[in-house]
C-alpha cells in the first residue's frame, strides 16, 4: 500500500447512521449512564448527530447551494449554510427556555421568520465553519443542559411564539424539522438515501403529530376550512374516533379525537379510518406532500379523513 | 481526515466519561465513530465485524475511561491503537476458524497497524500539511486549485504534499504489531 493510499478517503461516507444508536445502547448495557440523556431528548441527540455527520463531508461551495424550503403555507429558498443557520435560530428558542445563551443575542425577535431572517444575515457576515459550529455547539449544551437538569424539565414551557409546548414535545418536534431540513439538504445536495431516524424516534415524531391533530382540526374548523362538523361532547368523555393507523417500524394506531381536543378518541367509537405508511405521513406532516395527493387507505367518513389529513398538513411551518 | 481534538477536549472528555455522562459518549461516537469503522473495516474487510468491533471499542471506552492516559498522547490515537489491536485479534479468531491462510491474515495484520500508523501520522503532523492532504486525495484537487484554496504558490503547495506523503511514508515501515483483547 503506498503512502496515499492511507489516507482514510473512505472515513464516515459508508458509516451506517443507525449504527450510532446500536452502540450507544450497548455501552449502556456495560454500564449504565449516571447522567442519562432523557429519553425523549434522543431523537433530537440523533438527528442532530446525523445532519452533522452530513455536514462533515461537504466542500466550501456547496455551503451556498440554494436549498428549496416547502411547508403547507409557502416555500423559502435559502442557502444551505442558511438552512443550518435557520434549524440553530428556532433551536434557540429551546436553549433559552433552558436559561442557556440566545445565539441571536439578547432581545432577539421570538417568532420563526423574524428569528430565521436575522439568522441569515448573521450567516453571510461569518464563515460556514463558524455557523455549522455554532449551531452543533448549541444542540450538544441542549442535549448536555438536559441531562444534568434531568427528566423533569420536560414539563418545562417553551415558547414558540405561535404555541406553547412543553419541553419534551419541543424536542421531539426540533428532531423532526432537523431530519426534515436534513432531508432537503440531502436533496439538494444529490445525496443518495439520507434514510429515515431509528424506528423508535420515527415513532415519537409521529404520535406528537397525532396527538396535535385534535387541536389542529378545531382550528381547520375555526377557519372555516373544514368539511366535517363536531358534535357537542362533554370534555373527557368519548367522542367520534378516527383510527390512524401509520403502518411501517415506527408505526402504530393512534385514536384521534373528531369532535373536540377535549373529548378522548376512542377503538369503541370509530368512525373512520386511515391507512398511510410511516414515511408518507411524515412528509404529509412535513407539508411535502398535499394531502389530496397521498396514498391512504381510507374507510367511514369521508370528510372527517379530509379534514384530518388538512389537518396534518397544517401542523407544517417554515 | 479531521485533526485530533486539543488536550484539553480530551482531557474534559475522559472526566465526563468518567462521571458516567451519556451525552459525552454520544459526542465521542460522534467524533470518533468513522475512525474506529474504517479502521476495522480495513482490517476485517467486513461491514458486520467492522460495526461489531466499533461496538466492542466504544464499550470498552465507556467502561474504562480512566484506562486513556493524556500524557501518552491524544485520545484519537490511543482509539487508534485499541481498535487496531481489537481488529487484530478478532482477525486471528476468524483464522482459527479456518478464514483465511496464515499468511493472508499477516499480511491483514500488518496493514492494519500501518493504517492506524498513518492515522496517527496524519493527525499529528503539522496543519498545513495535513490541510494540503486534504485538499489533494480527499477533495481530489489539483496543484493550482490546492494553492488557491490555501492562500499559498503552486509551488508551496506541491512542497507540503510532498513533504507530508514523506511524513506519511514512515508509516509503512515494518512493525510487528501484538494483538490482544480488550
Amino acid at each position: 500500500m503506498g503512502a496515499v493510499g492511507l489516507l482514510h478517503q473512505d472515513e464516515s461516507l459508508d458509516l451506517d447512521p443507525l449504527l450510532r444508536a446500536r452502540v450507544l445502547e450497548g455501552c449502556l448495557g456495560r454500564r449504565p449512564a449516571r447522567i442519562p440523556v432523557p429519553e425523549w431528548a434522543a431523537p433530537y441527540d440523533a438527528e442532530t448527530a446525523r445532519l452533522d455527520a452530513l455536514l462533515a463531508d461537504l466542500g466550501e461551495p456547496e455551503w451556498d447551494m440554494p436549498v428549496k424550503l416547502i411547508w403547507a403555507g409557502g416555500t423559502r429558498e435559502l442557502t444551505l449554510c442558511g438552512v443550518l443557520a435557520h434549524l440553530g435560530s428556532v433551536d434557540g428558542v429551546v436553549a433559552t427556555a433552558l436559561g442557556l445563551d440566545d445565539p441571536l443575542g439578547p432581545g432577539a425577535p421570538r417568532t420563526r421568520l423574524e428569528r430565521t431572517e436575522l439568522a441569515g444575515e448573521r450567516c453571510r457576515r461569518h464563515t460556514h465553519a463558524f455557523v455549522r459550529n455554532k449551531w452543533r455547539t448549541q444542540t450538544r449544551d441542549i442535549v448536555r443542559t438536559l441531562s444534568f437538569a434531568g427528566s423533569a424539565t420536560g414539563g418545562l414551557p417553551v415558547d414558540f411564539a405561535d404555541a406553547v409546548v412543553p419541553m419534551r414535545d419541543a424536542l421531539i418536534d426540533r428532531a423532526f424539522e432537523c431530519w426534515i431540513h436534513a432531508e432537503d439538504i440531502a436533496q439538494a445536495l444529490d445525496y443518495p438515501e439520507y434514510g429515515p431516524p431509528a424506528a423508535p424516534h420515527l415513532n415519537r415524531m409521529i404520535d406528537l403529530a397525532a396527538r396535535m391533530l385534535p387541536t389542529a382540526l378545531a382550528a381547520l374548523r375555526q377557519a372555516g376550512l373544514a368539511e366535517s362538523t363536531a358534535k357537542l361532547v362533554r370534555a373527557g368523555t368519548p367522542g367520534r374516533t378516527l383510527d390512524l393507523h401509520v403502518e411501517g417500524s415506527g408505526g402504530g394506531h393512534w385514536y384521534i379525537s373528531l369532535d373536540s381536543p377535549g373529548a378522548i378518541g376512542t377503538p369503541e367509537a370509530v368512525v373512520a379510518e386511515i391507512a398511510v405508511d410511516q414515511l408518507d405521513f411524515c412528509q404529509l406532516a412535513a407539508g411535502h406532500i398535499a394531502p389530496g395527493r397521498i396514498a391512504a387507505g381510507r374507510d367511514g367518513d369521508s370528510a372527517a379523513i379530509r379534514d384530518v389529513l388538512h389537518a396534518t398538513a397544517s401542523l407544517s411551518r417554515l | 481526515m479531521a485533526a485530533s481534538a486539543p488536550p484539553r477536549w480530551d482531557r474534559k472528555m475522559q472526566q465526563r466519561l468518567a462521571r458516567g455522562e451519556e451525552a459525552a459518549l454520544g459526542e465521542l461516537y460522534d467524533r470518533y465513530a468513522s475512525l474506529v469503522h474504517s479502521l476495522a473495516h480495513r482490517v476485517m474487510d467486513d461491514e458486520e465485524a467492522a460495526a461489531q468491533i466499533t461496538r466492542e471499542v466504544f464499550g470498552y471506552i465507556w467502561e474504562n475511561p480512566d484506562a486513556y492516559d493524556p500524557k501518552q498522547g491524544s485520545l484519537r490515537s490511543w482509539i487508534a491503537g485499541l481498535t487496531q489491536r481489537q481488529s487484530v485479534h478478532r482477525l486471528r479468531q476468524s483464522e482459527n476458524r479456518g478464514a483465511g491462510s496464515p499468511e493472508q491474515v499477516e499480511d491483514r495484520v500488518r496493514e492494519a497497524s500501518t493504517a492506524a500508523r498513518a492515522d496517527y501520522i496524519v493527525t499529528s503532523m503539522p496543519e498545513p500539511l495535513r490541510q494540503a492532504l486534504d485538499l489533494a486525495y480527499r477533495r481530489r484537487m489539483d496543484y493550482r486549485e490546492a494553492a488557491a484554496d490555501l492562500g499559498v504558490t503552486e509551488d508551496e503547495a506541491r512542497r507540503r504534499l510532498r513533504l507530508g506523503l514523506q511524513l506519511l511514508s514512515t508509516a509503512v515501515q515494518d512493525s510487528s504489531p501484538q494483538g490482544r483483547s480488550l
